[in-house]
């Protein structure tokens, strides 16, 4: 019996040092692997400096994720012994910025392969990125010249311009937006579903109102729920959300929202639904009921289209649900939302990279002709714009119109201003002021809850 | 070391010590407590002193005010109002909880039922307990969403024409929360209670039903009283884990505390002020926090053993009138 016990013993010790024997000799062959793809890449690239191994891109979705694999992964372009490492973390409660706010505090005492190289910001918080120290210089730090830039939309640059008239961040995206509604539901409700008579029939918001009332009339909703076209107003409005003394201020437009979307509510206009909850998309299904949504090319591409699906798997084309049944017209107001932009992160190793994917996403024409027509974007390049918009260019999910014709006039006319404030501000109007549409709060209580709810994420405002 | 111990001259044990032992091994839980409540209870009373949180980027502070947070949050008036809400939600389930918890356990453990298939009953009323509050949370804010199976099922059966919403109801959205809360630990107070029960004297009861009581006598007369102590000692813990409500109504409100911020509790509020790592707003609630709950547990504690001390002290004024007659 003891002798058993000792064999058993011996057995186990000698297992268990196979066993960390293991991982060693694994990390020795991962040793040996780069070392022989190390001198390749400088083979390659033998005028660039020394480059990082691992290239860090924080951002919240997989957006830029799908274009960069399309266009910059398939080209071949990711120099060798260079691995592209996606963190992404989800915008819910904020969680994404929590996570880039922490890292690039530690970006100076971080490892070389753990330092961001390139993150990804919206225009609601560009300021508070662009206005520090993390975001390096587009032109003098990164590398660009100003004839890259030069076809870009002006307001895309402004968004991403410090106070100090340094431009941080180039985004691959103009999102000048419009009004995408039903064709079968306009055609019940308005007799035609022609976007030339569907605008001239919803181009003030009276009239609005008025096809509101006639869709109600016949069991369908205008829009899915409270929040849709708040930016139509947000994004017209002339006062920032904060002013030079650090007080909230609430501009006319925003007072206009709340009056529209209340009378809407009681009326029954819309379906109640939460900007990005289930419910609001589940309007857009084959049986869904909801006439109108407002949003720019990201939102119908990105959000809408996926939503009209009856069968996810199956391939996206007009038949599979409610795809195909769509349109896009200027609507009631030209207005912009949202997009996304490329900055350089302080600290970075990979320099040279961060360089190269500014130039192919953002600022090469042929790159952003390409993903119009794969991702039904719109794109940061005037030029490549109007000629896509004088061509048969034709979207399949907005039933084959050429929506790049529609939306040009409004990316030009887009103007742009800004506090630091704007991403708290607007999330916090919308959730607190649902509480006034559908009666559980008072309009003061809900606008005493907006208030609250600005001032304890943003200790150092006022009302 | 043997030379050592050679030269010296044997001492003469006169007696062993194990004392040092008792406080060997009790070491380790006072130095836990140290690192992880005391030391941590004290910065945070430090923080709540200071003006420190962040503007985007950019650290603010710290700067002492010293009592300046917890005059904002006094003036504001926004506390009592989540106190409130904490409580309402908690007394909504708590209430459920120790009724169906003492119901469950009498049963389980009567000489006289006898119930079957005991073990299998206690595993399955303790299961929600297991599932993380947050899992669980998501679920029922599936559930009851205003697509959710439910609301179809009400719709479909023709029960309502509209969905429920939890953000138009209060009253839905709190019992939903109080709900939960019931579910997650009703199993865990049972077998609470059950083990307090088993350990009343099995004679009494026996006494009891040679007297002649009735179950609910013997309920009223036997089992409660025997049984205040656990019964405190549920309440005052259950109290707690009350106070410190947060992840349940964080996910089921979509980390809002909405609708027009009923189902906003103390530590979501807490949680607010960190969003913007405020540390100094952030300390004053934890403290004031920690001062409401000291303050509730003292006040259960003193109304429950309030007779156990009356009895105490009849029970010492006999004993002296009675030293004092001899």
């Amino acid at each position: 019996m003891k002798k058993l016990l000792a064999i058993l013993l011996t057995v186990a010790v000698l297992l268990s040092v196979c066993a960390c024997a293991k991982p060693a000799e694994a990390n020795t062959a991962t040793t040996t692997e780069a070392a022989t793809a190390a001198p390749a890449a400088e083979d390659t690239t033998a005028a660039a400096p020394a480059q990082g191994k691992v290239y860090n891109i924080y951002c919240w979705n997989a957006e830029f994720q799908a274009r960069f694999e399309k266009y910059f992964v398939e080209a071949g372009l990711v120099p060798d012994g260079v691995t592209i490492n996606w963190v992404i973390t989800p915008n819910a409660d904020n969680a994404y910025q929590n996570k880039l706010d922490e890292t690039l505090l530690a970006q100076e005492t971080a490892a070389a392969d753990d330092k961001i190289d390139l993150f990804l910001i919206e225009a609601d918080y560009a300021l508070k990125y662009v206005n520090s120290d993390y975001s390096l210089d587009v032109y003098n730090d990164v590398g660009l010249t100003q004839d890259d830039t030069a076809a870009m939309y002006g307001y895309t640059k402004d968004v991403c311009t410090d106070s100090n008239g340094v431009l941080k961040g180039l985004s691959w995206q103009a999102c000048p937006a419009g009004l995408i509604y039903r064709r079968s539901i306009a055609e019940a409700v308005l007799g035609t579903s022609d976007p030339a008579e569907v605008q001239s029939k919803l181009d003030s918001w009276d009239k609005f109102e008025a096809v509101a009332a006639d869709a109600k009339a016949l069991g369908y909703y205008m829009v899915s729920g409270y929040d849709d076209d708040y930016r139509v107003f947000s994004n017209n409005a002339t006062k920032t959300w904060v002013d030079s003394t650090g007080k909230i201020q609430l501009d006319d437009n925003i007072l206009k929202w709340i009056d529209q979307t209340k009378k809407f509510t009681d009326a029954g206009y819309n379906n109640k639904a939460i900007l990005w909850s289930p419910e609001q998309m589940a309007g857009a299904k084959a049986d869904g009921k909801v006439m109108c949504y407002f949003g720019p090319g990201w939102f119908f591409d990105f959000c809408l289209a996926p939503a009209t699906l009856a069968d996810s798997e199956a391939a996206a084309a007009p038949g599979n649900g409610s795809y195909g049944d769509w349109a896009i017209v200027k609507g009631p107001q030209g207005f912009y939302w949202g997009g996304t932009w490329l900055c350089a992160a302080k600290g970075s190793d990979n320099l040279e990279l961060t360089k190269l994917i500014m130039k192919t996403m953002t600022c090469d024409k042929d790159t952003l002709v390409n993903i119009v027509n794969s991702f039904n974007d719109f794109t940061n390049n005037e030029a490549a714009m109007t000629e896509i918009a004088n061509s048969d260019f034709a979207s399949a999910f907005l039933g084959g119109q050429n929506y790049i014709s529609v939306l040009l006039d409004s990316a030009k006319s887009i103007k742009y201003i800004s506090s630091p404030y704007d991403q708290g501000c607007n999330e916090k109007l919308l959730e607190a002021m649902r509480g006034y549409f559908n009666g559980t709060a008072t309009y003061d209580e809900a606008l005493d809850n907006f208030y609250t709810l600005v001032l304890e994420k943003y200790p150092e405002l006022s009302r | 070391m043997g030379a050592v111990m050679s030269n010296t001259p044997i001492k003469r044990i006169k007696s062993v010590s194990y004392a040092k032992w008792g406080y060997f091994f009790i070491a380790p839980f006072f130095l836990v407590y140290l690192i992880f409540h005391l030391i941590p209870l004290g910065s945070t009373i430090y923080n709540s002193f200071f003006e420190n949180y962040r503007s985007g980027l950019s650290q603010i502070g710290p700067k002492f005010v010293g009592f300046q947070n917890y005059i904002t949050l006094f003036q504001n008036g926004e506390l009592p109002k989540y106190a409130w809400n904490t409580l309402v939600i908690w007394m909504m389930g708590f209430v459920p909880q120790i009724l169906v918890a003492m119901l469950l356990a009498v049963w389980f453990t009567s000489y006289r039922l006898k119930l079957k298939g005991q073990p299998f009953f206690k595993t399955v009323i303790y299961m929600p307990n297991l599932i993380m509050a947050s899992a669980f949370a998501m679920l029922f804010f599936l559930l009851f969403s205003a697509i959710g199976p439910v609301n179809q099922f009400l719709i479909q059966a023709k029960i309502l024409s509209d969905p429920l919403r939890m953000e138009e109801s209060t009253t839905l959205t709190r019992s939903l929360i109080a709900l939960m809360n019931f579910l997650m630990w009703f199993g865990n107070t049972t077998i609470v209670l059950m083990a307090g029960i088993m350990g009343i004297d099995q004679s009494l009861f026996d006494a009891a039903q040679v007297d002649g009581a009735k179950p609910r006598h013997v309920f009223y007369r036997v089992t409660l009283p025997m049984l205040k102590p656990i019964v405190l000692y549920v309440i005052i813990t259950c109290m707690i884990g009350g106070i410190q409500m947060f992840d349940v109504p964080q996910i089921l409100t979509n980390f809002t505390g909405e609708p027009n911020r009923i189902a906003m509790t103390l530590v979501m509020f807490l949680n607010k002020h960190l969003q913007s790592k405020n540390l100094g707003m952030g300390g004053a609630v934890s403290v004031l926090i920690f001062l409401i709950t000291a303050a509730l547990s003292i006040l259960v504690f003193q109304s429950m053993t309030k007779e156990m001390r009356a009895a105490n002290q009849q029970r010492k004024q006999f004993a002296k009138a009675e030293k004092e007659a001899k």
